[in-house]
């Protein structure tokens, strides 16, 4: 075993991608000399040259557009948005390109592309950098969603989309980089589209992805020392989304609540829900609970921006709420 | 009228752009360049030109008559006047090459040889079509003839065919990429973005800007500061230059000389080919923006024409042959429409099929 933070995981994942497949290229702004703006990509131009890491003007359209048709003619792309909120100036390219061209080609032109970088709301950089914007890419159909929550999570996974043929849309969270954990020496994917049972327990699922993960954890161990049993899963991937095995820990538990940091209007948890309510409403004893961040753009303020996301507390209380208990 | 001339910033090239009025050659009188490229075609060669553009013409007569009878839904954007450009610049490029394009695409397509059967069919809607009935008008893609598309988003296409040339450079391969757009499309960013990484990394995209004087309704003289489209090349440190794009003649010249010189020294170019649309922007468009004059006047220029004359000029084609080959593409679309009538709609199970590779 080793122990590596979460963008030394990444690292590891695209390095060894480029090292088996010759198509495999990354690009983005200050991937390459600036060795990332996150140091994800931290030694890959001295080691891949400039060919294969790709430093870029402030174009994100253009960059991503260049991607896409670089994938289309037999490339295999990894494109880093610096912050995923900058994917918003690609947006045209992402869902009108990206994610449509295999289909309106009747499958003449696979994409085999990753995007990826950080998102989510870091630490008070007020609104337009704090976007999560896995619902909106999770509306568009083309395109799979992964967010990893851990650094084994995140290698595996990456390498997987790498080696995937479709549009893959890889959400990183900047406040997890430098968590570390031990993970194998040796090589390893893990499937796209396979959840993770990460704490087993009788009373409650829990659903969270991504930093949230981190929080709903913590309220599993505070609710464990009242004697409430939290199941807490991890999807990993929200598209395609496990749903199996959300439904088997729904008929174990009876009841479910999910965990999202984005806003709650059109939110990945409604479409959780959904998910869960028509595979198994018969076996739930209570409503599904979502905590979410609120409805209104996020604040600079430490104080209103953290009671604009969801918190400890809040999911035990949600937990709680969903177990009629008195909180 | 004075010269405009745009120096790069960095004195590599110094490039002149004069604004030339946009003159309506006539082949009856052929330039040097124009006779150096007729002797270069041969005879064969620019009655096989001429043949495709009378195939662009008549393909889009027929499918207006369709769009009409309402065999054909969605919308139907039409090339008709702009069939030099597409004909001359895809006459002058080699099989591997890359070619993407706007919603404006029938022409494109049949350029490419792709048969007007698999187009009608697409338009039609049925399995058969060239994207199985999921594209539609807007919307032909060829694995087969290297085209990335036609584009519904107005210059969303311009940085797929950057990816092509970028493709091209790490391959280490001598293809170039063809990356047309109309002259509403220059004024979207991604079109400066893409140019900026073009130059920057000598990428071989040939950027062709088909000027018709409209995006959609307006004009290009209330839409664009620059009327000189090509000057804009000077901006990103890459030649421009501008082309009659009516005249079959110049736009595969041009394209010719511009694509041997990319194959020895790859680099981005910006060609601004100046034509004129005969029809509204889509087929719902009357284009009540322009005078019947205005069209009548394009029309005396027009592309087929104009080489029929130049064919029958050189003794090349009488009147009984072009005739004869009148009816003989003529016929080729009624098949091609009979074709699609015959095919059968995609199978219901096509809807979810492709949206992810398995």
């Amino acid at each position: 075993m080793q122990t590596v933070t979460y963008r030394e995981a990444l690292n590891q994942a695209m390095v060894e991608e480029m090292q088996r497949d010759g198509n495999v290229f990354l690009i983005g702004e200050e991937v390459g000399e600036y060795n990332g703006p996150y140091k994800v990509s931290e030694g890959m131009l001295d080691r891949f040259g400039p060919l294969r890491v790709v430093d870029t003007p402030i174009s994100e359209s253009a960059f991503t557009g260049l991607a896409i048709g670089a994938a289309m003619t037999g490339l295999r792309p990894i494109v880093e948005f610096m912050s995923f909120n900058f994917s918003l100036v690609a947006f045209d390219q992402i869902v009108s390109n990206a994610a449509k061209t295999l289909y309106m080609s009747n499958g003449q032109f696979p994409i085999p592309l990753v995007m990826r970088g950080p998102g989510g709301p870091a630490a008070q950089v007020s609104s337009q950098h704090s976007n999560c914007l896995e619902s909106l890419y999770s509306n568009i159909p083309g395109l799979k969603l992964i967010m990893p929550s851990n650094a084994y999570d995140a290698k595996g996974l990456l390498k997987s989309a790498i080696r995937d043929d479709n549009p893959v849309i890889f959400i990183e969270n900047e406040l997890l980089y430098g968590d570390a954990q031990e993970i194998p020496d040796e090589e390893y994917t893990l499937p796209i589209g396979v959840g993770e049972v990460k704490r087993e327990g009788q009373d409650v699922t829990l659903v969270a992805y991504g930093r949230m993960l981190h929080l709903a954890a913590e309220a599993g161990e505070v609710l464990a020392k009242e004697e409430i049993g939290v199941e807490l899963i991890d999807p990993r991937t929200i598209k395609p989304l496990d749903l199996d095995i959300l439904a088997d820990s729904v008929r174990k538990t009876h009841r479910m609540v999910i965990v999202e940091e984005g806003h709650r209007f059109g939110g990945v948890g409604a479409e959780i829900a959904d998910q869960v309510y028509g595979a198994c409403f018969d076996d739930l004893d209570a409503p599904i609970r979502r905590v979410t961040a609120s409805e209104n753009p996020l604040p600079y303020a430490k104080n209103i921006e953290a009671a604009s996301l969801p918190s400890v507390a809040g999911i035990v209380e949600a937990v709680k709420a969903v177990l009629y208990r008195a909180s | 009228m004075k010269p405009a001339v745009a120096r790069s910033d960095r004195n590599r090239r110094v490039v002149e752009f004069p604004h030339v009025q946009f003159k309506l050659l006539s082949l009856a009188k052929p330039t040097s360049r124009q006779k150096a490229v007729v002797d270069g075609l041969g005879k064969e060669k620019l009655i096989e030109m001429y043949r495709k553009m009378l195939e662009i013409r008549f393909f889009e007569q027929r499918a207006e008559q369709m769009y009409q009878q309402r065999k054909i839904g969605g919308f139907l954007h039409v090339y008709m006047g702009e069939e030099a450009v597409a004909t001359g610049i895809l006459a002058a490029i080699d099989k591997d090459d890359y070619v993407v394009t706007s919603y404006r695409d029938h022409g494109v397509a049949l350029a490419l040889g792709i048969p007007p059967g698999a187009l009608m069919a697409e338009l039609f809607g049925k399995v058969t079509g060239v994207c199985g009935g999921k594209g539609g008008s807007m919307h032909f893609y060829s694995k087969e003839k290297n085209l990335l598309g036609g584009h519904g988003i107005v210059g969303g296409q311009i940085p797929i065919g950057l990816g092509a040339a970028f493709r091209a450079k790490y391959m280490g391969t001598k293809q170039v990429s063809v990356i047309f757009f109309g002259d509403g499309a220059i004024n979207q960013g991604v079109f400066h973005e893409a140019a900026n990484m073009a130059a920057l990394w000598n990428l071989p995209a040939i950027f062709v800007v088909e000027n018709n004087l409209y995006g959609m309704g307006t004009s290009v003289s209330r839409s664009t500061a620059v009327s000189n489209m090509a000057v804009r090349a000077a901006s990103y440190d890459m030649e421009g230059l501008q082309v009659d794009g009516m005249n079959l003649l110049e736009t595969y010249g041009v394209m010719k000389e511009v694509v041997d010189k990319r194959r020895r020294d790859p680099c981005p170019i910006l060609i601004e080919a100046k034509t004129y649309r005969y029809r509204g922007h889509s087929i719902s468009d009357p284009g009540n923006y322009r005078s019947k004059e205005e069209i009548a006047n394009y029309r005396t220029a027009d592309p087929i024409a104009q080489v029929k004359k130049f064919l029958n000029d050189l003794g090349w084609m009488d009147d009984a042959a072009a005739k004869a080959m009148d009816k003989e593409v003529r016929q080729e679309i009624l098949d091609a429409v009979e074709f699609a009538e015959e095919s059968p709609d995609p199978d219901p199970a096509a809807r979810d099929r492709h949206v992810f590779v398995p």
